[in-house]
């Protein structure tokens, strides 16, 4: 199918795996997030992930298991980060922001020894005859696994926090932890199983950026994917299915712009690089008219440090 | 021992003294290099890195060399130079085109230290510029290109609208259309010298829009690693040899070797005969190399291509020679005319037949 020069199935499906890291950490942040916890290392906890899922890969072979690695390491992240913030109290802003240089760091120095080695191959997901229907089988049943699973991740979150009592709790701690304390739960532990779940997508995410994206690792590759997870965040106001929305239109830019650019369109590239940005904070601005009329998106304790005995 | 004797031979004790003063008591010469990307790049900057090493091996403990890796063109490149300056660096090799104007300034803050700048040319007291003619080696990419393109579409990723990637373009296109007159040249920019997950995303959109020859002019072996996935798409290795990628899809390779110039510019910093020049060296004088060309090309394209690179580097051929005209239709060269070094290095259009507006 093509419209304008420009094939739109492969478009779509390019636009979903450019798109698939940024999803999995926004999803992930979006429920640390959902627990009152801002943390900003997003970027650090996805570049661990794609070192630690690149070097679990070729060690053992096995890229699912590389994926296991990306995930814990991108969860031991977040967990020091827990432990910051939880425990010892200290800024979330500031601490978050550290870890990000944290990560960079540490993948540098993880990564010397992986520069130019090519991982294992994913390979896709054999849907047999179902690939091969006209427009649909492409979008839909060429990807790799993880593709599914982050589509899965979104639908299960969404899930979670709108029907099960465990999301209420989450809810809950993150709109007014006081209340939830006084309720008997622990604000704490619910925040730390928050963060370990959004630091271990955030780590999937850099994973699949180095093992399947790409498919290579090299130093500082993450080149601002984190940041962007952070925007799709707010852009979804705190709700997983517009995080799918934000995700594919913000991840897809990159992709539209330099098929666009292939196609022969001479098009403001610099523009639309900044328009995951400017829609952003056009999101924000609208969010805060909702606001004053009583709506709230962002979660009511986002940011705040929870003590019980103060 | 007479007086006289004893005066001859004291004096040249003193000479041999103060001749050999310097050589013994001076300490190694500095010399400092900041690079745009990682040196495990596996492009680039690592070879700029290994020609590094090779000036360190060759002086031994003359010379102490040092580096800064992923430095951002831009107002940081400045800060950067001023570090490597004001840690006692003698001598400093800028090596990407956008630390050109940082570098200018930084050489007006310290005339007593010598700076290199690589592919600019803003020249200065103690700015010397080197470059290399990375289009000699287009023009063979574009000759192996245009015999083997089954699609007869050849994609080439661009970094930044600079003259050197325009030359880049304009001599696969004239040399694949030499060979190939239906073959059409698409170019996607991608605004980075790195970024792995662009670079490989750039690769699958050009293979998309049915390109059979992916040409890369950014640093990261991620193009390469897209066309190996996507199968029947052909590479050539781009700044170092990328021979991890051969025989497919990586089928040759432009090689930078800036090892002879840097031991050669180091050597007349150290013996004090350094002056500011321009470099611009093409496959004679071996600072454009050509990688082995794999089995996958048929043999007698690699023996045309083997010919053209033997033409351009006895100087018998120049990839531009006209007639050729610019992208709008008006002349450029005359029937055998070839243009001046001066003119090629400001190189801002597309020849005819490069479909595509070149971004300002």
């Amino acid at each position: 199918m093509i419209i304008g020069g420009i094939d739109i199935i492969t478009l779509i499906s390019m636009l979903m795996v450019a798109s698939t890291p940024v999803l999995l950490a926004a999803t992930g942040e979006l429920v640390a997030e959902k627990s009152g916890v801002l943390n900003l290392g997003v970027e650090g906890m996805m570049i661990t992930g794609a070192v630690a899922g690149f070097a679990t890969a070729v060690s053992t072979g096995s890229p699912v298991l590389g994926f296991v690695g990306g995930a814990l390491a991108g969860a031991a992240m977040a967990m020091l980060f827990a432990i910051l913030t939880q425990v010892f109290l200290s800024n979330q802003t500031a601490t978050g922001l550290a870890l990000t240089l944290f990560g960079l760091g540490l993948s540098a120095l993880i990564g010397k020894p992986f520069e130019g080695v090519r991982p294992p191959a994913t390979g896709k997901v054999p849907f047999g005859p179902l690939s091969d229907i006209p427009v649909l089988g492409r979008i839909l049943f060429s990807h790799d696994w993880v593709v599914y699973l982050s589509l899965l991740l979104v639908a299960v979150t969404w899930a979670f926090l709108k029907f099960t009592r465990a999301g209420l709790i989450l809810r809950a701690v993150g709109e007014n932890h006081d209340a939830a304390h006084a309720l008997g739960y622990r604000v704490i532990a619910v925040r730390c199983a928050a963060l370990a779940f959004g630091g271990a997508l955030a780590g999937l995410g850099g994973a699949y950026l180095s093992l399947i994206r790409v498919p290579q690792w090299t130093e500082g590759m993450t080149a601002g994917a984190g940041w962007i997870a952070l925007a799709i965040v707010v852009f979804a106001s705190w709700r997983p299915e517009r995080a799918l929305i934000g995700a594919y239109l913000f991840g897809g830019i990159t992709a539209l712009q330099l098929q666009l650019q292939a196609a022969g369109y001479a098009i403001p590239v610099h523009l639309l690089s900044m328009a995951p940005y400017v829609l952003t904070i056009v999101v924000l601005v609208l969010l805060s008219v909702v606001h004053r009329r009583g709506v709230q998106a962002a979660p009511a304790a986002l940011g705040r440090s929870f003590h019980a005995a103060s | 021992m007479n007086r006289r004797s004893f005066l001859t031979s004291t004096a040249a004790t003193a000479v041999v003294a103060a001749s050999g003063l310097p050589a013994r008591a001076a300490d190694p010469l500095k010399v400092g290099f900041i690079y745009v990307g990682p040196v495990g790049d596996m492009g680039w900057s690592y070879q700029h890195d290994q020609a590094r090493l090779a000036a360190q091996q060759e002086y031994g403990d003359r010379i102490v060399t040092s580096y800064i890796e992923n430095v951002p063109e831009g107002p940081d490149a400045e800060r950067a130079l001023t570090q490597l300056a004001l840690q006692g660096n003698q001598l400093i090799f800028a090596t990407s085109f956008g630390f050109m104007d940082a570098t200018v300034n930084v050489a007006k803050k310290f005339p007593n230290v010598k700076f290199e700048h690589a592919t600019g040319y803003k020249q200065a007291e103690n700015l010397a510029t080197y470059d290399a003619r990375f289009y000699e080696g287009r023009a063979i990419q574009g000759t192996i290109a245009g015999r083997m393109t089954k699609t007869n579409k050849i994609g080439y990723i661009g970094s930044f609208p600079i003259p050197e990637v325009v030359q880049g373009i304009n001599a696969v296109y004239i040399h694949a259309k030499k060979v190939n007159p239906d073959v059409e040249i698409k170019v996607v920019w991608a605004y980075t010298w790195f970024d792995p997950a662009k670079e490989a995303d750039a690769a699958a959109a050009l293979i998309a829009e049915g390109c059979d020859f992916v040409l890369q002019h950014t640093d990261s072996t991620a193009p390469q690693a897209k066309a190996q996935e996507a199968g029947n798409v052909f590479t050539f290795g781009q700044a170092s040899d990328m021979i991890a990628f051969a025989p497919k899809p990586r089928v040759s390779s432009t090689i930078d070797h800036w090892d002879p110039y840097y031991i050669k510019r180091i050597g007349e910093a150290l013996d004090g005969t350094w002056k500011p020049e321009a470099t611009w060296g093409g496959i004679g004088t071996g600072m454009v190399g050509i990688g082995e060309i794999s089995d996958a090309v048929p043999a007698e394209v690699k023996e045309e291509a083997l010919a053209l690179k033997d033409r351009i580097a006895s100087g018998e051929y120049h990839p531009f020679t006209g007639p050729l005209k610019k992208q709008d239709g008006s002349e450029w060269l005359a029937e055998g005319a070839t243009p001046e070094d001066g003119e090629l290095a400001g190189m801002n259009f597309f020849v005819e037949g490069v479909s595509g507006e070149l971004p300002k």
